[in-house]
């Protein structure tokens, strides 16, 4: 078993508190896993990236080679895009629909469904407006773990133990929501894979 | 004890604690910071009564632990690449003096400059400085070599360089722990004087450090992080330093190489190990993370033995970071490619913050230079370097940390009148006020702006040593009080600020504006930290 993944997103985004989640799920499923992060200058309103590669065997490189990506989680819909020179020729991207927009040549939204479209699968989710149904649009990004979670070989249950033990400190109430994003985004996933 | 998911830095933090560290000195630079800030955050850390403060730049850092080392304990120093310049002195002077307490030395390179100046490679430095140099390949071997390193140090008396890049610094993998060894208690060094580096002793100790210089190497040979890894195809050997060794990996994925491997982590260069390998190929491929150090050494200056491959031939790029696929080019190996990147997806630049101070700095700043036009604003190293990309396009410099000041003194002294610096409050402390009293004794025409968010920005808001001093600093060193101005950059304070920059332009002597509003992102960590207390 080996997932590849690479999460794409926009300094100051919180792209790692889904590595953080996926992290926990592979280590209570005693995985392998190395995550190589960006620190420093780029995460000030830069492109970030992190690779996360888990798998039952010792994982040799921090980075996955291009070309061998499973799964581009991405939390906004230009980003992903950005990394499809490493996604395999199977390889699903998820990607947010809401655009982070913090440059001026930014591109329509047609043209980026359009290029989101062509890659042969895909899922395309609005994952702030069902954050906000979950009850807070702050949970986007458990709702993209969620659309994302599909496709990982983890058990869902785990991904659901790692979500309880990242927000147990902050409360049931927020556990709760948290998990009701998480839930969305996976029935989104299991409705729309195209 | 059970494994735990850490990041490279962390896991030398945490192999450093373990080790038995009593204290470490850093200044924060990407990507060494979160050495330090693990073990500031260390419960175990505190129990311990680690030190664990930031210093105001990487040669007090180093000269504080080499003070620890003479006291009899262990201590550990951390920077990024560019910060072991700064540190230089204190450095290869340590590897002279020897030490007491184990001495290890972190130094964090960035090839591919993913925030850098430059991407140097530290490993010149330790053979500049004549000491061994443990280069980590994973996490866990970060963890296992620096637990180890300080007995090293002591066992050689020599500081032991630590030397990580980016990639294995900002990973994360689970990492086993050890148990935690007893601290060093304070004992002066047995020759009293070993730490008086007069020539007489110093000709006398640098004999001592040549003839250690087999040890080290024996030390290297039997080290059980170099590993000789047999294979059958002769027509190549390959030797790989530190990560450079899992990227060669990944192209074999059930880790069979057919190639006969030498797997340094250690240095000096295992003699014996190199040699066998040399002596049993038809030629080598030298694949390593950083400069062709290990390369250069195998080749020698007139190339004569067998054929030597790697990044001097063009084999390997001359310059960059590694990663799986160029490594499978130099193998031979077919690899992926996914597919190109749609035209469509533009560069997203790191940009600063909105509601940043630094924005404001430049609105009034660019404002004031009207008169004098472009060209003569010489900057430095933080967040607001980012001035010199668009909207802003306002500094034309950023070459080392505290060079703004002096760069803007030269170029005064050429005629560039008025020359202006801007630096950052943790920079000014770092490296700047040595250059302002050389501004003050001349009254060069320069006017520095110390734009002071109260923060170390970049590296994510670590303590400035500046934090509330600065006014004070610039009195003492003596600049005129009427010609240190503090301002708030604040929009509706534009027109003011302005009015203020262009008066001090005018002045033909050195004056200081310090533009003072804290960072906004440190504020909004402290006053989460403010509400949960």
């Amino acid at each position: 078993m080996k997932n590849d993944i690479i999460l794409a997103g926009v300094g100051g985004q919180g792209i790692l508190s889904i590595a953080a989640a996926i992290g926990m799920a592979s280590v209570n499923s005693n995985l392998h896993i190395k995550q190589a992060e960006v620190h420093g200058m780029s995460q000030r309103g830069g492109d970030v990236q992190s690779h996360l590669r888990i798998s039952d065997q010792p994982i040799a490189s921090d980075l996955i080679p291009a070309g061998k990506t499973d799964l581009i989680i991405s939390v906004e819909p230009m980003e992903g895009l950005r990394y499809l020179p490493f996604l395999a020729p199977n390889g699903w991207l998820v990607t947010n629909t809401t655009p982070f927009n913090n440059i001026p040549d930014y591109p329509e939204t047609d043209a980026l469904m359009g290029e989101i479209k062509k890659v042969k699968n895909h899922v395309a989710i609005d994952a702030d407006t069902i954050a906000k149904e979950a009850g807070s649009s702050r949970a986007s990004n458990i709702v993209m773990l969620g659309a994302a979670s599909l496709f990982l070989d983890i058990p869902f249950e785990k991904i659901e133990e790692g979500i309880k033990q990242l927000f147990g400190r902050k409360g049931e109430e927020i556990v709760e929501l948290n998990l009701k994003a998480l839930r969305a985004g996976r029935e989104f996933s299991e409705k729309n894979k195209s | 004890m059970n494994k735990q998911l850490l990041l490279g830095d962390e896991a030398i933090a945490q192999g450093a604690i373990d080790g038995g560290l009593s204290g470490i000195y850093a200044y924060p630079g990407t990507p060494s910071t979160e050495i330090m800030e693990y073990i500031q955050g260390s419960k175990q850390a505190a129990e311990l009564n680690i030190h664990r403060k930031w210093s105001a730049n990487e040669k007090t850092a180093m000269e504080a632990a080499i003070g620890m080392s003479y006291a009899g304990k262990r201590a550990m120093v951390c920077f990024k690449h560019v910060g072991l310049n700064v540190a230089a002195d204190a450095f290869i002077n340590a590897s002279i003096t020897g030490v007491n307490g184990g001495l290890v030395v972190v130094s964090a390179d960035d090839p591919s400059m993913h925030s850098s100046q430059n991407e140097q490679d530290s490993r010149f430095y330790a053979k500049f400085a004549m000491i061994p140099i443990l280069e980590p390949s994973n996490q866990q071997e970060a963890y296992d070599m620096t637990y180890h390193a300080f007995e090293l140090s002591e066992k050689l008396n020599v500081p032991v360089l630590l030397r990580i890049t980016t990639r294995l610094a900002h990973s994360r993998a689970d990492v086993q722990r050890k148990e935690t060894k007893k601290q060093n208690g304070i004992k002066l060094p047995s020759n009293p004087r070993q730490f008086v580096l007069l020539p007489a002793i110093a000709k006398k100790n640098y004999k001592g450090l040549l003839q250690q210089q087999p040890a080290m190497e024996e030390e290297s040979d039997k080290s059980t992080f170099n590993t000789f890894i047999n294979g059958k195809n002769t027509d190549m050997g390959i030797i790989t330093t530190g990560i450079a060794y899992n990227y060669l990996m990944e192209n074999y994925p059930d880790r069979n190489c057919p190639y006969p491997v030498v797997k340094i982590s250690q240095y000096p260069i295992p003699r014996k190990m190199v040699t066998e390998l040399y002596n049993s190929c038809k030629s080598l491929l030298i694949i390593e993370e950083g400069y062709p150090i290990v390369e250069d050494a195998m080749k020698g200056f007139m190339n004569i033995g067998k054929p030597i491959h790697g990044r001097l031939d063009g084999t390997l790029p001359r310059d960059g970071e590694l990663n799986p696929n160029i490594v499978a080019k130099a193998l031979g190996l077919s690899f992926t490619e996914g597919q190109p990147v749609p035209d469509v997806v533009k560069n997203r630049p790191p940009s600063l913050c909105q509601g940043c101070s630094h924005r404001d700095v430049y609105a009034d700043l660019n404002e004031a230079m009207k008169d004098y036009g472009t060209g003569r604003v010489l900057a430095d190293i933080g967040c607001y370097t980012l001035g010199a990309l668009p909207p802003f396009n306002a500094i034309n410099s950023c070459v080392d940390m505290g060079a703004s000041i002096t760069m803007a003194k030269g170029a005064a002294d050429a005629g560039l009148v008025p020359a202006v610096a801007v630096i950052g409050d943790s920079t000014f402390t770092h490296s700047g006020m040595t250059g302002l009293l050389d501004a003050v004794i001349e009254n060069t025409p320069i006017t520095i702006i110390i734009s002071d968010n109260s923060t170390t920005g970049m590296t994510g808001g670590q303590d400035s040593s500046a934090t509330g001093k600065i006014v004070q600093i610039c009195q003492g060193i003596g600049v005129k009080p009427e010609h240190i101005r503090v301002i708030t950059p604040l929009k509706k304070n534009h027109e003011d600020n302005v009015k203020v920059m262009k008066e001090e332009l005018a002045y033909n002597g050195v004056s200081v504006i310090i533009p003072q509003r804290e960072c906004i992102q440190t504020a909004a960590r402290r006053k989460k930290m403010e509400k949960k207390q």
